[in-house]
């Protein structure tokens, strides 16, 4: 005999099923699709497409050097300059501040991952350019201008604007995750600490040496971030596709690209040496995601990112 | 018998709730001290007291003194780090640190930068170990993770972290509650070879445990102190009802 | 020996101080961040506000202009994304929190939090090949499917996050009581977690309504209203992008008067959630 209910609960959980199938379907969607419309130059450059430095979409010259190189860079500066940053903060947050002032401070952090992307681009523009240009610029000019990444032309525009912006963006996502895989060092660990007369800052480091590869996730994953920031960047960089030096020049990222260069893509070849760099960022992108959330979940810190968008 | 500690008239507070009424304890040097009592009887609170590990809970207020060596731990100014090197604490369940079996001892060393030399460090470590009567089981394999260690040898290695910065005060939390018997009679026999060179405070919820180790022992119901006296007379003829009563397990 | 163990405390102790000041000047430095790009859209962006910016669309320039055809096209596509994304979304979750704890729910779960953290522009790039090109233009609903794309894994793995707070008790007092499985996932569980559930999804629309990159070459823009989802849609991102981008200062104020707008709207939400999250846990 069927038990009550049995078939009302085979069409529910199918409808469930259907709605969390979808997730998986749509990325291997974007997957297919991505590489059906990009066939034309995986085929025609190959492996080429990587390693070619020029980019002349009237001539058919298409080499995503320039992209890739612009992208790696702007995302290394964001990490090095927000990384010491965000672990500061968390830092702060979860081991010196007392509860009523990290409160609305882990909520000002917060608040700054809600701002759009376009909004950062906007005060990049008319703000933190012109002061890299008539400010920072010329501070390091004058001090470390002997540095290949310090000379050229101070525009404002360029891959170091680009950096900052991307490291104020980044900076309250990795917070997040680190004050969370440092919540979840047990106590006791801290406690061990102070019973041997360890200060509050040794205590510190013991309990960063637990949450280690959490650290390393919550880094990876502003990574994965910094990678794929598209308006903020495409609006400060200068969008130009050559391998400098120096930081004060103009550059592009693969993201910056598509921003600026889809909409105006007409034929055929153009477009899909476009998707393919798309596809590359998305592959890219995907990894770096996929192995945040592996080193985020091994020290069994909330590892859902859903909290973090 | 000289004093190591004494409290007087010490009462403490979770926010509004009182935990632990107008409690007066001599504790001497180099003996062994039992707390017993029901559970939530505020004998872990008080234990805390004594190297004020309760200031990391933020609502937590502590009034009267405790004086250990003459000196009132909670004078303001007090050097809180300083104090902890000096009261040495053992916690319930074992929690080594992330690190090697050496680094897990050598870190309360290193951080103090009591040892002179690489060689002298090394040493330290071994005599701490050895004092922990876990020397020879984990010699071989001192580079090894700590947490490939057995819960009772774990918590042996977390003793013998107390032990390397040379404290004069050791608290213990009910030390062995998370492990088997033969763990557990080897901690015991440990806490009562420490005794030679430390005062012990050790927290029990099992009556045999204080009774085979201590010296003197406090009983606590309800956040009050009711009844100190020599492990001797407390087991055989204790001063209250309320004890014997425990002690015989007519009540709970 | 008892000099130098003198002379190492007081260095630990001046390393703490040192340390505990520069954590809090990290904090200090992104809270003040924050406050002055506020105040600065705030101060910028009230000088060139007026009723008429809200309701005129694009013009020439040195003639006005405004933001209404934008502030129509942001709505609807985000409506549309709403309608489309968060009943699958919230059916996901359902599926990830009661029937998830197997092998497909990891993998379900994995694949989501990765989507969440693809670029944007990735989707747009999706939407473009699979409905831009075989309808031959930029439209509204090709804007609104990214969107709804975009919300759809956020929304999926809070509203997990939410029903798993359902205490057990409350499934077995049902389950008891002789209704079946989904009935008590219906009528018991998602309830339960109901308000949870909209503080995930309010979140979720702040996200979207502040996304740029999907719409640019999916929705395009339009310099008049339009109410027709086939047809290419503006939203206040993309205006904003194009002003700001544009080559005139009145551009420029306009740019910062639509980001006055939107991040009012978008800070209103978060502070909003903020404050009924408080109050209930």
């Amino acid at each position: 005999m069927a038990q009550t209910g049995a078939i009302g609960d085979k069409i529910f959980r199918t409808i469930l099923l259907l709605a969390a199938a979808s997730i998986l379907l749509i990325v291997v969607a974007i997957f297919y699709m991505m590489v059906q419309n990009s066939l034309p130059t995986l085929e025609r450059f190959g492996i080429g497409f990587l390693t070619g430095s020029e980019w002349r979409p009237a001539q058919e010259e298409f080499g995503a050097l320039p992209f890739i190189y612009g992208t790696l860079v702007s995302s290394l500066i964001a990490l090095v300059l927000a990384v010491p940053i965000s672990l500061g903060i968390a830092i702060f947050l979860v081991e010196q501040a007392p509860i009523k002032i990290a409160r609305p401070i882990a909520f000002m952090v917060e608040l700054l991952a809600a701002i759009p992307s376009v909004v950062y681009g906007l005060w990049g523009i008319f703000v933190l350019a012109p002061f890299i240009r008539n400010h920072l610029g010329v501070f390091l000019q004058d001090y470390l201008g002997w540095l290949p990444f310090f000379q050229g032309r101070l525009t404002g525009i360029g891959m170091l604007t680009a950096g900052i912006i991307l490291a104020l963006m980044i900076t309250p996502i990795i917070t997040a995750v680190v004050r969370d895989v440092l919540e979840a060092v047990p106590t006791t660990q801290r406690e061990a600490a102070l019973a041997l007369g360890a200060t509050k800052w040794e205590t510190t480091t013991i309990v960063l040496g637990n949450a280690a590869s959490g650290i390393a996730g919550a880094v990876v994953l502003g990574l994965g971030r910094a990678i794929g920031e598209t308006m903020a960047v495409t609006m400060v960089i200068g969008n130009s596709p050559q391998i400098s030096a120096s930081l004060f020049e103009p550059a592009n990222t693969i993201a910056s690209l598509l921003a600026a260069n889809f909409a105006e893509a007409t034929d055929r070849i153009y477009l899909s040496a476009l998707i393919e760099i798309g596809l590359v960022l998305f592959l890219v992108t995907f990894v770096v995601n996929a192995l945040a959330k592996l080193l985020i979940m091994s020290v069994g810190g909330n590892s859902s990112s859903s909290k973090h968008v | 018998m000289e004093s190591k500690i004494s409290i007087s008239n010490l009462d403490f507070f979770y926010g509004k709730a009182q935990a632990l009424f107008d409690i007066t304890l001599e504790i001497p040097e180099r003996q062994i001290v039992a707390f017993i009592g029901p559970s939530g009887c505020g004998k872990s609170t008080f234990l805390r007291t004594l190297n004020r590990m309760n200031d990391t809970i933020p609502i937590a207020s502590v009034t009267g003194t405790v004086m250990i060596d003459g000196e009132d731990i909670y004078k303001a100014g007090t050097d809180v780090v300083a104090l902890r090197r000096k009261v040495g604490m053992v916690f319930q369940k074992s929690n080594p640190f992330p690190k090697s079996i050496f680094d897990n001892v050598a870190y309360g060393i290193r951080i103090n930068g009591i040892h002179t030399s690489k060689a002298d460090l090394a040493a330290r470590v071994q005599k701490a170990l050895a004092d922990a009567a876990l020397w020879d089981e984990v010699k071989d394999r001192l580079t090894t993770s700590a947490f490939g260690l057995s819960g009772g040898q774990q918590q042996r290695l977390c003793i013998a972290r107390a032990l390397a910065v040379q404290p004069e005060v050791i608290l213990m939390d009910e030390p062995a509650s998370a492990l088997d018997p033969i763990a557990t009679q080897k901690i015991e026999e440990l806490v009562v070879e420490l005794k030679r060179e430390y005062t012990i405070v050790i927290v029990t919820h099992n009556m045999q445990q204080a009774a085979r180790v201590s010296d003197k022992t406090a009983f606590f119901m309800l956040g009050k102190l009711i009844e100190y006296n020599p492990t001797q007379k407390m087991f055989t003829n204790p001063d209250e009802k309320l004890t014997e009563d425990y002690i015989t397990g007519r009540f709970g | 020996m008892a000099n130098t163990e003198q002379s190492v405390h007081r260095k630990r102790r001046i390393v703490n101080s040192l340390m505990t000041i520069l954590t809090a000047a990290c904090a200090v430095f992104a809270t003040s961040i924050l406050l002055f790009i506020i105040s600065y859209i705030a101060i910028q962006g009230f000088s060139s506000l007026s009723f008429q910016f809200l309701t005129d669309t694009p013009k020439p320039v040195g003639e006005g202009g405004g933001i209404g055809n934008a502030i129509v096209g942001s709505a609807m596509m985000t409506a549309l994304a709403v309608v489309l994304g968060l009943p699958v979304g919230i059916a996901a979750g359902v599926y990830l929190a009661e029937y998830g704890k197997n092998w497909f729910g990891n993998i379900v779960r994995f694949v989501a939090d990765t989507l969440i953290g693809i670029p944007s522009i990735i989707i747009g790039i999706f939407i473009y090949t699979l409905v831009v090109m075989p309808m031959g233009r930029q439209s509204g609903l090709a804007g609104g499917l990214a969107l709804a794309i975009i919300m759809l894994p956020i929304v999926a793995r809070t509203t997990e996050e939410m029903i798993r707070l359902v205490p057990n008790s409350m499934r077995e007092g049902a389950l008891a009581l002789g209704a079946p499985q989904w009935r008590v996932s219906w009528n018991i569980v998602l309830p339960a977690a109901a308000s949870g559930i909209a503080t995930g999804a309010m979140l979720a629309i702040a996200r979207i309504t502040g996304e740029t990159a999907p719409l640019l070459f999916t929705a395009l823009n339009s310099r008049f209203y339009n109410f027709f989802y086939d047809q290419p849609m503006s939203s206040l991102t993309v205006q904003i992008y194009n002003y700001a981008t544009g080559p005139f200062e009145v551009e420029h104020a306009m740019a910062w008067a639509a980001t006055l707008i939107l991040v009012g709207l978008i800070l209103v939400i978060n502070i909003f959630v903020r404050f009924l999250t408080r109050k209930k846990f």
